[in-house]
């Protein structure tokens, strides 16, 4: 299937989930949609025929730096050779999003991971902690507003 | 040097001072924790592999910092691995010994800006013998490191403490 008719799959299911869907002077076709419809269209594109998305690549948080972090997820299907990046974008002060962890099991560490450095709260993650980072690290070191510790449990940071 | 250049001729008696004998002891048989951070350990165990042969210094790594002499810090020190190291040495028995090894371990290496998560040299966190630089330091620059540990122990004495 080529990503315009992915698109329009997915388009056809969830009307009202869909944002903006680029295919044309792009290098990679993406498409962008509500945060709130993540998980169902994640369930849904595994589990239709048609498309079989049944492989997570990769799922990256991101900072864009005007007040909103996004979430970027780049999916494969092993069967049909297609693939499909979707993207979702939330305020920074509500940064959450549905987890896909239970439909992808790459998504466990990966969200781990954009929680950990980015501080987006994956809603229904069966393990949420920090992966990286220490436990009792204060704040997410990849957004763009981070400043870094003077202190660490009493040893200096900066150089 | 020389312990057995003072032999007499006929028999197995020599004789030395205290001091050379405790230090010919512990700078021949130097053993370090087993126990690498990043990719300078790649470096440690070459050297410590048949090519270059760290165990023709009488250096065998240990597995437990109990049995060990010397902590070679082989790379990049995280914040949060910096009190786990901490706990290593203060395991170790005295007289201990430390070699900070590369960059990283020596300085933050190039974290030494951005590097929110790294500790800017380990010996924030405890005292260092040796620093080797180099990033990471080749298999000959360790040994010379570990050369110049073998010398400042030598020129240590019962008498007076050195740092």
């Amino acid at each position: 299937m080529t990503s315009q008719e992915i698109h329009e799959k997915i388009k056809l299911q969830f009307p009202a989930a869909v944002l903006e869907s680029k295919t044309e002077g792009v290098v990679d076709p993406f498409i962008k949609i509500a945060p709130e419809y993540v998980a169902d269209v994640a369930s849904f594109i595994r589990d239709n025929e048609e498309l079989g998305f049944d492989f997570l690549m990769c799922l990256s948080g991101i900072d864009y730096g005007k007040g909103t972090l996004g979430v970027i997820y780049n999916i494969f299907s092993m069967k049909h050779r297609h693939k499909l990046n979707l993207k979702v974008e939330v305020p920074k002060d509500k940064a959450e999003v549905p987890s896909v962890s239970l439909i992808w099991n790459t998504a466990n560490w990966h969200e781990r991971e954009a929680y950990d450095l980015m501080g987006i709260i994956f809603i229904g993650h069966p393990d949420p902690r920090r992966i990286l980072m220490p436990y009792d690290w204060e704040g997410h070191p990849l957004r763009k507003d981070y400043k870094t510790p003077e202190f660490y449990q009493g040893m200096k940071v900066p150089y | 040097m020389g312990l057995l250049d003072k032999k007499f001729d006929n028999s197995n008696i020599v004789i030395t001072s205290m001091d050379n004998l405790l230090n010919w002891a512990r700078l021949s048989s130097m053993w370090p924790v087993q126990f690498g951070l990043a990719c300078c350990a790649i470096e440690m165990m070459a050297t410590g592999a048949s090519h270059y042969d760290l165990d023709r210094f009488g250096i065998f790594f240990r597995a437990t910092p109990r049995q060990a002499d010397v902590m070679i810090i082989s790379g990049t020190v995280t914040l949060k691995m910096a009190p786990r190291i901490k706990l290593l040495f203060d395991q170790m028995s005295e007289p201990r010994y430390v070699i900070s090894m590369g960059s990283c371990a020596n300085c933050g290496g190039p974290y030494w800006e951005h590097g929110y998560h790294v500790l800017k040299g380990v010996d924030r966190v405890i005292p260092v013998d040796v620093y080797i630089p180099g990033c990471p330091p080749r298999p000959e620059a360790l040994l010379e490191g570990i050369m110049k540990l073998q010398e400042k122990i030598r020129s240590e004495s019962l008498a007076k403490k050195s740092a």
